[in-house]
């Protein structure tokens, strides 16, 4: 890479890079080679680290602001909702930056799908994301625990019993996480103390996915592997930048609405009536983005097969470069991966959809068949595809149109560096 | 790149940048306002504090604002020693007429002007209070004397509600 | 543009089918003008004050609103008291204070900074003199109910007559709007039960849309000033964003590729 051969312009620069190599650093990020033919769909890693931060600086705000005790974390909330100065704007940016978080997040996951961003040599860094993804679903989860509503004390008891599916110790377990006999003050503390902790351990790993996506460097929506720096890519500064910014207006526009405009509407009414151990509320529905999950979850009748299936649900997405047999990464060019790729969208959409509903009638059976779905399409579809499907050609670099002489990727590969 | 084509671009990103510096600044108030004394804190500014039961040569001390407030019922002695000071000998000259609302009463914010401590009750070489974090000592008005403190000890606002009751705030 | 467009699109289709998740059950609640929505929303300040009035008068006997202080009715975009007129508000309620110097409670006269004075000690007490239901408090009350504002204007005024086929237990009343229609507050308000100060007609109709503007305003008092920020933080957000997409335009014009 070039940036290893950076030496700073000034003497002091220089003096200091020898000792700490941040110029370096900084030149690297600045003048890193991306594909130039990214879509917007790619401006969502920006958007996540903007999110990321809204939620590290206004949660931190807020932690000045609430008590971690079942007594009083009501009462603290609606203290920081009245009395604290902008604590309205504070808590409410918070509340509906985790919906935008994780709309933004499933944007980033489900166009690495599209495109095959996972696929060899990026397998870390999709891992990385997915383990990024869970301790979001942990921090989401906890944080909506902190307001002690309702809501929040259904929801961790529901959870955490989940727990008790596993066989012989489960019990233990369970009792163990609230450190009582039921959710109370003890799960509250702990809770808090961990929805605080988990950000920043998602913050090291946001370093370590992009530091393992800066090795081989950006997937693109052609799919194939470009020399770097090269026609086919843009210095990171500023054309990347000023677009990714574009971007993330247009996404703090959407963002702003629903803080300013509806910022009660993601949430759940029930949410406002403080805790009450006695009262279960009618429908216990947890937050939209883990509704398709809970959709899993209450689709299968047995209880430990049922968080199983919960819990592979989201670990399959990791054996995923290995289960996609295809050498081709966009779906650009697999006329039927694309298809089952929107299917699977669709599929996804269900289960959330069934997710909020009851779990009875029809619901249910809708629920089951689109998680069976869910799987074949994993375990099933994908493997088999890559073996049968005929893919269409694909260009040797962005900025040569197709040539039509190979379809072949490893051959386009081959072809690309010898252009050097 | 031409000189007239430069200036234009200069103007939009100029722009640009000039309109998301105001945003960020627009952004960062509330967070760093957030950390100023809130709604509830500001509504609690005043206590009303019965002293019927203050003896001459007494002390009392109470809570405003979250610090102590002395509320002294000073001696006929005392009166007429603060009265008697020059103003030349003090570092921070005040009359104690201008000090007190009532010469019987003296009230005032139990804060060390040198670092925030608590002075102590008729210690000290003026008969007043002392200071025991870093030696400074108070008269009889509770003037700085004496020691690393640079002013007298403040007064609150306060006000005689009635001859049994002060307001302080 | 194109590509953006599909992008706003496609957030938008996601969303809307999670509000649709939010919003099923729908009941048809009945409706009325509330000043408070929309982008501009404010609140009607008599209104906020005759409804201040039905929650003192009606509602207060049973339910607390115990995150709200007498300051609050001062405030700007509440009901917007004189200061003297909310001290006087707050100096005729009893407060407990305590304990003085002899370690004894006592109450005072209610100043501003004081909560409002709650009708039970506790709940205990609340469900004890109610029948074993609590009333709630109704702070965030509205907040607290799907539906909101329509639900709880229209629960007011939804007492009838149970259909045939129905029984009622003692202490249990028969609301068209309620959850399972059986609830145990009864009807509270008729035509004329208290006298404006204003000189309004107290219609059942105009003391709720009275008290239920009273009851948002208690939930969200800073709704006013977030509608205002909200207005121009997305004017300014939608000129930063034209001005950073011509920057755009501008850099990527320099490379063949278009944006």
């Amino acid at each position: 890479m070039s940036d290893h051969n950076y030496t700073p312009n000034s003497k002091f620069g220089k003096w200091f890079n020898d000792r700490l190599p941040l110029l370096t650093l900084a030149n690297h990020l600045t003048e890193y080679p991306t594909p130039k033919n990214l879509n917007y769909w790619w401006t969502f890693g920006g958007i996540l680290t903007f999110c990321l931060i809204t939620q590290i600086v206004t949660g931190l705000v807020l932690a000045m602001h609430y008590i971690a005790h079942a007594d009083m974390a009501f009462d603290s909330v609606e203290h920081i909702m009245r009395d604290v100065n902008y604590g309205w704007l504070i808590r409410y940016i918070h509340a509906n930056g985790a919906s935008m978080f994780f709309l933004a997040v499933y944007i980033h996951i489900f166009r690495s799908l599209f495109y095959g961003s996972y696929k060899a040599p990026r397998e870390v860094i999709w891992i990385i994301g997915i383990i990024i993804y869970l301790l979001m679903m942990a921090a989401a989860f906890m944080g909506y625990v902190l307001p002690w509503g309702q809501m929040s004390f259904w929801g961790a008891t529901v959870i955490t019993n989940l727990f008790s599916a596993i066989p012989l110790v489960g019990e233990g377990i369970v009792t163990w996480l609230w450190g009582g006999y039921s959710v109370d003050n003890p799960t509250l503390t702990r809770f808090f103390t961990l929805h605080y902790l988990i950000p920043f351990l998602i913050l090291g790993l946001v370093v370590l996915h992009i530091w393992a996506l800066h090795v081989p460097g950006n997937n693109n929506p052609v799919g194939i592997d470009i020399k770097k720096p090269s026609k086919d890519t843009v210095p990171f500064h500023p054309y990347i930048v000023i677009k990714d910014g574009f971007a993330l207006l247009m996404f703090m526009i959407v963002f702003a609405f629903f803080v300013f405009y509806t910022p009660n509407i993601l949430g759940h009414a029930d949410n406002y009536i403080e805790a009450d151990p006695l009262v279960t509320p009618a429908h216990i529905v947890p937050e939209w983005y883990l509704l398709p999950f809970y959709a899993i979850l209450r689709s299968v009748p047995d209880k430990l097969l049922g968080v199983v299936a919960m819990l592979s649900a989201i670990l399959i997405l990791a054996a995923l470069p290995w289960l996609d047999t295809s050498k081709v990464r966009s779906a650009v060019f697999r006329p039927l991966y694309k298809q089952f790729y929107w299917i699977l969208v669709a599929d996804v959409l269900i289960l959330g959809y069934v997710g909020a509903m009851p779990a009875e009638g029809l619901y249910l059976l809708v629920a089951r068949v689109a998680t069976a779905y869910y799987f074949l399409h994993f375990l099933v579809i994908l493997p088999l595809l890559g073996l049968r499907e005929k893919t269409t050609p694909v260009p040797l670099s962005i900025t040569e149109p197709i040539l039509g002489g190979t379809s072949n990727l490893a051959t386009a590969k081959n072809k690309n560096d010898l252009k050097i | 790149m031409s000189e007239k084509k430069t200036n234009r671009r200069d103007f939009l990103f100029t722009a640009t940048y000039a309109v998301g510096a105001v945003g960020v600044a627009a952004t960062i108030w509330p967070m760093i306002d957030q950390m100023n004394p809130d709604a509830s804190v500001k509504a609690l500014a005043s206590t009303e504090v019965d002293i019927s039961a203050v003896n001459p040569g007494k002390t009392i001390t109470v809570l405003w604002r979250g610090k102590p407030v002395f509320i002294r019922r000073r001696t006929d002695d005392e009166i007429t020693e603060a009265r008697a000071v020059q103003m030349d000998e003090l570092k921070h000259p005040e009359k104690d007429e201008d000090r007190v609302k009532n010469p019987e009463w003296l009230v005032m914010l139990g804060v060390c002007t040198h670092l925030g401590c608590v002075p102590l009750d008729q210690k000290g070489d003026f008969n007043g209070w002392f200071c025991p974090c870093h030696g400074s000592h108070y008269d009889t008005s509770g003037r700085i004397r004496k020691g690393p403190a640079p002013t007298n000890m403040e007064i609150p606002k306060y006000e005689f509600v009635n001859s049994n009751t002060i307001k302080i705030g | 543009m194109k590509k953006i467009l599909n992008l706003l699109s496609s957030i938008l289709v996601i969303f809307s089918i999670s509000l649709n998740v939010v919003s099923a059950e729908k009941v048809e609640y009945l409706k009325t003008d509330w000043s408070f929505k929309g982008l501009f929303g404010k609140f009607d300040r008599a209104s906020l004050q005759r409804g201040y009035q039905v929650y003192t008068e009606v509602c207060s006997s049973c339910h607390s609103m115990k995150y709200l202080s007498y300051r609050n009715l001062a405030e700007k975009g509440g009901p917007e008291f004189s200061i003297e007129q909310a001290k006087a508000i707050a100096s005729s309620f009893e407060v407990i204070d305590g304990p003085n110097s002899d370690g004894e409670m006592f109450t005072r006269p209610g100043k501003l900074s004081d909560k409002f004075v709650m009708p039970y000690d506790n709940v205990k007490a609340a469900q004890a003199a109610n029948g074993g239901a609590y009333p709630p408090d109704m702070s965030v009350l509205v907040k607290a109910r799907k539906g909101g504002v329509d639900y709880i204007y229209s629960l007011l005024q939804g007492y009838e007559d149970p259909p045939a086929g129905i029984t009622l237990d003692d202490g249990v009343y028969y609301n068209k709007f309620m959850y399972g229609n059986k609830i145990k507050m009864s009807n509270q308000l008729s035509d004329g039960l208290i006298q404006y100060a204003d000189g309004t007609n107290a219609t059942v109709e105009q003391m709720s849309k009275d008290v239920t503007t009273f009851l948002m305003w208690a939930a969200e008092p800073h709704l006013e000033a977030r509608h205002k920020m909200g207005f121009k933080a997305i004017v300014y957000l939608i000129i930063l964003t034209v001005l950073v997409y011509f920057s755009m335009k501008k850099i990527w014009s320099r490379i063949e590729t278009k944006v």
